[in-house]
């Protein structure tokens, strides 16, 4: 019942998901790692299905307007900023 | 179903759309940050620690964005489930703030519902399949640059937060019309609810998908094969914002679709873009990348159980029963009904003004001298409601005498809604008085004294002279008589 | 201070007001955000973030009077059971300095063990404040799920993790507890309970007709040297007036995965926002592009090549390290699609059933115990090269953040010099019993 083992493109594939520049290193590295964690992590395939129940339930405010941050403050942590904006990649 | 095959049969439109609309509440739909954008607001001044995404920050649920949602629940006749949740859709994008979407995937808020729209005079009920509650990304600029440096992006997260639903409509629609009737009907309704506001900016987004499938594969009352429909390409139309772009959009899109397969060409699975200034849908293949979200439950909010609230929640007479009833209580036909109740407003105030008046004369006094009024001006009632508190007032002073209508009209209501005067400011001010009727008479007798060739013009035959004499009158009495009275009044004299 | 490297920002603010806390110095944990004080979670990623607003728990340490000392170092993002993953170096277990102190919350088990601060805020997402706790010596609290806001807690695993107190004392632990348990707005998923609370009164080593569980499940596989401990201060807490039986809980062998499981794919989420746009380490500083890393241009940007996808991929490759990415990878891949059901679902169903299990155990006994970890301190260096092996000395701590329950660590004795902690584990929202159960256990 064991999977075969995670190979480098199916890395590369969960590093786009994620969004993580992986070398080819760490590429490798990661593939022989997750073989082991996800061939421990199958033992879950024993688990029966069990019935999850709701404890807590309709937690609200209400719809009232609260102070807000400064444009000075948004903006402290921001690597590049621009007339206020905040500055970011470009979007195809 | 290839391309050749498809080329030698006629062809029949089906269209789905998933509608976004920003709903009217105070605050944003996981924080207090106040929704409403001020008129040329800075960016980045409307934000806290929730809605841009700062580490450690925790989102709560507003209580005004349920209602709404329950209220739309309602009035779409949909079932609103025992228990609904919320849902992280995990995608990477810098308009999103923390980098996954709060929004509902298997437990949305409401289910089945309908609308009914009126198309070419037919009744047409129109499936909602679903719809729910989500936050609003913010908004991106794109920057050129020059030659030598990177492009770049503005991130601005004011709207970040803002409570939308999605509707999503069942693949219902045979044209582009249909899908644009829809949206107004839809429009209407939210409005009418109050949970939305067609004049902000951004508040209605909508993604259409479109096929073509043979003609032969619909029957006689709309239903499409399921396979058909599963074998057919389907286009998706994204960045339309309003009914009209709609239209517009969904039509160039069956025209460059049937184009396509005549001439033996498939038509792609993909992703289109609506420019609305070029009037054409242009393709986003780049980016059709993968969209695996991995949804999971939002831990951070706890369930909501509110099948309940569909009872306890009232909502407003809708405008297809308001209408109907306008035209059973008052008589209207379906013109003026139509118009009276075009927004909530209008029909609230009208329902005012028909409790002192006829409802014939308010309804000429609203839908045609108001609405006349407040169109040219490119205005709605609630721009000026303050000052119609005379309005009422003004009828009266018309309906006994006091001024002529057309004086009411082209002056006084003129002013009132102009300058916020009062009626009878604006008459006395403008001496529109009306005069009394020995003045009048006597005015008559002088005109018909002063003017003896009109007076045998007159009664020689031509009966255009009277009107001459009308004139005379009106002069000599400031305008303020009533032109048809005097007409009257001159014609029982010189006919003696 | 500085040889044992516990602080990541030695800063002192002190409080206006007068409150329970008065006259105390507090350590807090790097993950916690506090305002105008750089909040860094052990990461490079912020290594310049500067919340703009305290988490509440911060208010109300400063509504109670405490003198906060300075932030904490910790594992990166939480992720971690010895402080060495920590981009600002390790730090050291006061009592052996070649040993870890545990983690993440090692920083802050350290400060108070070496008496650099009279108390300290950890956070336990699978054991972190208890690993740490036992393996320094001194007492830590894990509370119920709910009992303690969340807000400004920068978050890992959100369904699993708690803000808990450090301290030299059961009673000392309790005080603080109660000083910032309780219900907060600001959080959906805190409780009532905890409002108004009295912890400390329970630290009274009364536990006459107590019935104490051992889970033999956790006892099994544990050092020699753990156990004869643990099998001692259980054998005082029963002459102290306890009942001692034993349980056993099926569901707990799988209950590190459905941990791991449920943590990796929660982090995958919650980490994703870090993309350097808003704060963080930004795409151009990783290439090397501005100096200092922030720039106001009026002009056109420099060093974004290629599109977002290039450029959050380049800005979180540099601000990571590699336990972080490790499991960020693997909770995106047991969410993806093809997987969420074999692993993701899967370690729900796995939850509930140790729900259900501890349910049961507990209606059984009053307080369940095992050794809060089944080691002794590893010297540092030592664990780094197998993730699994790592992964694997959670196992007697993760059961209870799986369950929602509240657990306490505390010094149960020493074996060979090192520290050994008894793990109390009480029903949902059962701080009073165990911290009865612990305070006659430190007698």
């Amino acid at each position: 019942m064991s999977d075969s083992p995670v190979d480098a493109d199916e890395v590369r594939h969960v590093a786009e998901l994620a969004r993580i520049d992986l070398d080819r290193e760490e590429v490798e590295a990661f593939a022989s790692q997750f073989a082991d964690i996800l061939a421990y992590f199958d033992a879950l395939d024993e688990v029966p299905e069990v019935e999850q129940e709701a404890d807590l339930v309709n937690v609200m405010r209400p719809d009232e307007v609260r102070e807000c941050l400064s444009q000075e403050e948004a903006l402290a942590n921001a690597p590049e900023t621009e007339d206020g904006y905040f500055k970011g990649p470009r979007v195809s | 179903m290839t391309a050749q095959a498809l080329e030698q049969r006629d062809l029949a439109v089906v269209i789905g759309l998933e509608v976004h609309v920003q709903l009217e509440t105070n605050s944003k739909i996981f924080c207090g940050c106040s929704t409403e954008a001020a008129e040329d607001e800075e960016p980045n001044t409307r934000t806290c620690p929730v809605c841009l995404g700062l580490p450690g920050a925790l989102p709560v649920l507003n209580e005004g964005a349920v209602e709404a949602a329950v209220k739309v629940g309602k009035a779409l006749n949909a079932d609103i489930p025992e228990e609904t949740s919320f849902h992280r859709k995990n995608y990477y994008y810098p308009d999103l703030p923390k980098n996954f979407q709060i929004t509902q995937y298997d437990a949305p808020i409401c289910r089945d519902g309908t609308i009914e729209v009126e198309i070419e005079g037919e009744r047409r009920v129109i499936n909602v399949r679903r719809a729910h509650l989500e936050e609003d990304p913010g908004s991106l600029q794109h920057k050129g640059g020059s030659i030598d440096a990177a492009d770049y992006t503005l991130v601005n997260y004011n709207r970040a937060g803002t409570p939308l639903m999605e509707i999503v409509t069942e693949p219902d629609f045979r044209s582009p019309r249909e899908a644009r009737r829809f949206l107004a009907k839809l429009e209407e309704v939210l409005e009418y609810l109050g949970v939305f506001d067609a004049t902000r900016d951004g508040s209605l987004r909508v993604d259409a998908n479109i096929s073509m499938v043979p003609a032969d594969e619909v029957d006689a009352d709309g239903r499409i094969d399921e396979e058909a429909l599963a074998a057919a390409n389907r286009t998706e139309v994204k960045n339309i914002s309003s009914h009209k772009g709609a239209e517009k959009a969904l039509a160039y899109e069956v025209t460059r679709q049937k184009n396509a397969i005549q001439r033996g060409r498939a038509v792609e699975q993909e992703t289109r873009h609506w420019d609305e200034s070029r009037g054409i849908t242009v393709s986003m293949r780049s980016k059709e990348e993968e969209k695996d979200y991995r949804y999971f439950r939002e831990h951070d909010l706890p369930p909501l159980r509110v099948s309940d609230w569909k009872e306890k929640i009232d909502i407003p007479e809708l405008p297809d029963a308001r209408r109907e009833r306008f035209r059973e209580a008052y008589g209207l036909d379906v013109e003026a009904a139509s118009k009276l109740t075009s927004t909530k407003a209008v029909a609230d105030f009208y329902e005012d003004v028909v409790e002192e008046f006829d409802p014939d004369l308010a309804a000429t006094w609203v839908a045609d001298n108001l609405l006349g009024e407040l169109n040219y001006r490119d205005m709605a009632i609630t721009d000026v409601e303050e000052r119609l508190g005379e309005f009422t007032r003004l009828i009266e002073l018309v309906d006994a005498g006091e001024i002529t209508r057309k004086n009411a009209e082209e002056i006084v209501l003129r002013r009132m809604l102009d300058e916020g005067e009062p009626p009878e400011a604006v008459i006395e001010a403008e001496g529109l008085g009306t005069v009394g009727e020995d003045e009048v008479e006597r005015a008559v007798a002088e005109a018909i004294e002063e003017n003896p060739e009109a007076v045998e013009d007159y009664r020689g035959g031509e009966g255009g002279a009277i009107n001459f004499l009308v004139g005379q009158v009106m002069r000599k009495t400031g305008g303020s008589a009533d032109p048809g009275d005097v007409n009257a009044m001159l014609r029982e004299r010189l006919d003696e | 201070m500085a040889e044992l490297n516990a602080f990541i920002t030695e800063e002192t603010v002190e409080s206006d007001a007068d409150g329970p806390l008065s006259g105390k110095t507090i350590a807090v944990k790097d993950n916690i955000s506090t305002e105008g004080l750089r909040t860094t979670c052990g990461s490079a990623m912020l290594e310049e973030y500067v919340p703009p607003y305290d988490a509440t728990v911060v208010t109300r340490l400063k509504e109670s009077g405490a003198t906060i000392v300075g932030k904490t170092n910790m594992d990166e993002f939480g992720m971690g059971g010895t402080t060495e993953t920590s981009a600002y170096g390790p730090t050291k277990n006061p009592v052996d300095h070649s040993r870890v102190p545990g983690g993440s919350s090692g920083g802050s088990a350290a400060a108070v063990a070496a008496g650099d601060a009279d108390l300290a805020l950890g956070t336990d997402t699978g054991g972190s404040v208890r690993n740490p706790a036992a393996f320094c010596g001194v007492v830590g609290i894990k509370p119920t799920y709910g009992l303690v806001s969340r807000y400004g807690l920068v978050a890992y695993a959100n369904s699993l993790e708690q803000i808990g107190p450090l301290a030299p004392t059961v009673r000392e632990a309790a005080e603080l507890l109660d000083v910032i348990a309780g219900p907060d707005d600001s959080d959906s998923t805190t409780r009532e309970e905890g409002a108004d609370s009295n912890y400390a009164a329970a630290a009274d080593g009364d536990v006459d007709g107590l019935t104490v569980g051992v889970v033999t499940d956790l006892v099994e596989g544990a050092d020699d040297r753990v156990v004869e401990v643990f099998e001692d201060a259980v054998a005082d807490l029963e002459s102290e007036g306890a009942t001692v039986r034993e349980v056993s809980l099926d569901s707990l062998e799988h209950a590190v995965q459905a941990y791991y499981v449920i943590a990796m794919s929660e982090a995958s989420s919650n980490l994703a926002r870090y993309d350097g746009v808003r704060y963080g380490v930004s795409a151009s500083s990783a290439s090397g592009g501005s100096e200092d890393g922030r720039s106001e241009s009026s002009g056109v940007s420099g060093g974004f090549e290629g599109n977002w996808n290039d450029s959050f991929a380049r800005s979180r490759e540099a601000g990571f390290g590699p336990e972080v990415k490790r499991r960020v990878l693997l909770g995106t891949y047991a969410l993806s699609a093809g997987y969420h059901e074999k692993y993701y679902k899967k370690a729900q169903d796995a939850r509930a059933w140790i729900k259900r299990d501890f349910d049961e155990a507990l209606s059984e006994a009053d307080v369940l115990a095992s050794p809060t970890m089944p080691v002794l301190p590893p010297k540092l260096g030592e664990s780094l090269s197998d993730p699994l092996q790592l992964y694997l000395i959670d196992a007697n701590t993760v059961p209870v953040n799986l369950a929602n329950l509240p657990a306490i660590s505390v010094p149960a004795g020493e074996a060979d010099g090192l520290p050994v902690g008894l793990q109390l584990v009480g029903s949902k929202f059962g701080e009073a019993e165990i911290v009865r159960a612990a305070s006659a256990a430190e007698s």
